[in-house]
């Protein structure tokens, strides 16, 4: 098992985070903070382990949930259907396509959210609904389609600069050499 | 099928999920403060950037700037001397006349300057964090406020950071005075229906309210929780509810709270 990846991916959570609990311009021009999560999550589930899946989702919604007013663990349903659903059907999906990764990330930042607040419904919360959360989960996926793309381009850019580059299998057959001179 | 790895990996994420969701409100509220003790460094560190950038620009102000600066302010100093004199004559003729009455002495409030050091990253939340807690005096529910208006109130208190529920999350509704001239009316300011924070909505005024646009709204006291008078905001229109029962309002606050950078704690007795 690839530990970098995992750490790697546990970092970009932890930075996921902060990033969207700091950095206010998106809110202040948009009424909308945009959530990064939900596309390393995909990422995770598409190239990691198990194990680096299983963490990535729970470090990552445990801490967002520490800097929300959120319960502990109610982000945490979302992300793991998320992560389940795109770990179940990875070999099916198309990664390197940039319109496939738009689609994901697309996708996963419009659900995400919406499963949050279906949870946290059940549970007898009351956050904030109304008509301007089809325009909040409208941002999110159009964010989420337009980070996805340099979400995996990085991740995969910080798994290469930081792991040893894979042995790549010779052409060199020594049943096709060409042998000269008499034999 | 699931393969067992997986199999076990979902097995613990639910557990997870079930343990955390059913711990007591306590003990969750220490977990996510452990939690969110990891984010320290990083914010002590944007703080810290943040006022290195600052210094750097004050740095480049030309010194005439300052110097007309600095004059005005003194004339503001002085003028508000002034005023704060009268103000202690009234203070103090008005205690005289409580006591004559036989009313309860006001207090004079206990202000904690802080700063905010991030934001809800949940969009159907608003609350931010400041960077100070039970060390510094603070606890729960305690009212937070700008100079132009309330902000919200305390929720979870650590020991270096806490958490304000800002006016319009639905943890923090405000028992609400609507005040012009005669006219004392009062409602709950609840979460508004609206993308823009500064717009709420003031629900259980009476059917007969004689409501107009920009009537100042302020804290009545009722509810135990904000003392009376900090200004909310003012009245933009009205609207029957609850089949003409009551009437509702929409409420523009007077603190931006999209425009948070430094806000009041009252350390209330």
């Amino acid at each position: 098992m690839n530990w970098l990846n995992t750490v790697l991916l546990i970092l970009g959570a932890f930075l996921a985070v902060f990033v969207e609990c700091a950095w206010e311009t998106p809110r202040q021009w948009l009424g909308v903070q945009v959530d990064l999560l939900p596309c390393l999550v995909v990422y995770a589930g598409l190239t990691g382990e198990t194990v680096t899946l299983a963490l990535v989702t729970a470090l990552g919604a445990l801490w967002f949930d520490s800097l929300s007013a959120n319960p502990l663990g109610g982000s945490l349903p979302a992300l793991i259907l998320l992560g389940g659903v795109v770990r179940r059907y990875r070999d099916l999906i198309v990664q390197d396509d940039l319109r496939v990764q738009m689609m994901l990330g697309g996708a996963a930042s419009a659900s995400a959210p919406g499963i949050t607040l279906l949870f946290l419904l059940s549970l007898g919360y009351e956050p904030l609904v109304g008509w301007f959360t089809l325009w909040q989960v409208g941002v999110m996926a159009l964010s989420g389609a337009l980070a996805a793309p340099a979400v995996f381009w990085t991740c995969r850019f910080l798994s290469r600069t930081f792991s040893y580059p894979q042995i790549r299998e010779s052409s060199f057959r020594p049943d096709r050499e060409l042998k000269r001179g008499r034999h | 099928m699931l393969k067992r790895p997986r199999l076990i990996a979902l097995t613990i994420l639910i557990l997870l999920v079930l343990v955390l969701v059913s711990l007591p409100s306590r003990k969750a509220a220490q977990l996510k403060l452990a939690m969110g003790g990891f984010f320290l460094p990083l914010f002590g560190l944007t703080s810290s950037l943040r006022l290195a950038g600052g210094q750097a620009a004050d740095a480049v102000i030309p010194r005439r700037v300052l110097l007309t600066q600095i004059e005005q302010l003194q004339r503001e100093n002085q003028s508000l001397r002034f005023r704060g004199q009268q103000a202690d004559e009234l203070l103090q003729e008005n205690d005289r006349l409580r006591q004559y009455l036989g009313i309860q002495k006001q207090t004079l409030w206990k202000l904690k300057l802080v700063r905010v050091i991030g934001r809800d990253p949940a969009n159907w939340w608003r609350s931010v964090l400041i960077d100070a807690g039970s060390r510094d005096g603070l606890r729960p529910n305690l009212p937070v406020m700008v100079n132009e208006g309330l902000v919200g109130r305390l929720g979870v208190v650590g020991l270096g950071q806490s958490q304000v529920l800002l006016v319009g999350d639905p943890g923090c509704l405000v028992a609400s005075l609507i005040q012009d001239g005669n006219l004392r009316d009062h409602g709950m300011l609840a979460p508004g229906d609206s993308l823009d924070p500064r717009i709420l909505n003031l629900t259980h005024l009476s059917r007969n309210s004689a409501l107009k646009p920009g009537q100042k709204v302020v804290t009545s006291g009722l509810g135990g929780l904000f003392p009376r008078g900090i200004v909310i905001g003012e009245v933009v229109d009205s609207r029957p509810a609850e089949y003409g029962l009551s009437t509702e309002a929409r409420v523009k606050l007077a603190a931006n709270l999209n425009h948070l950078e430094e806000v009041w704690v009252l350390l209330l007795p």
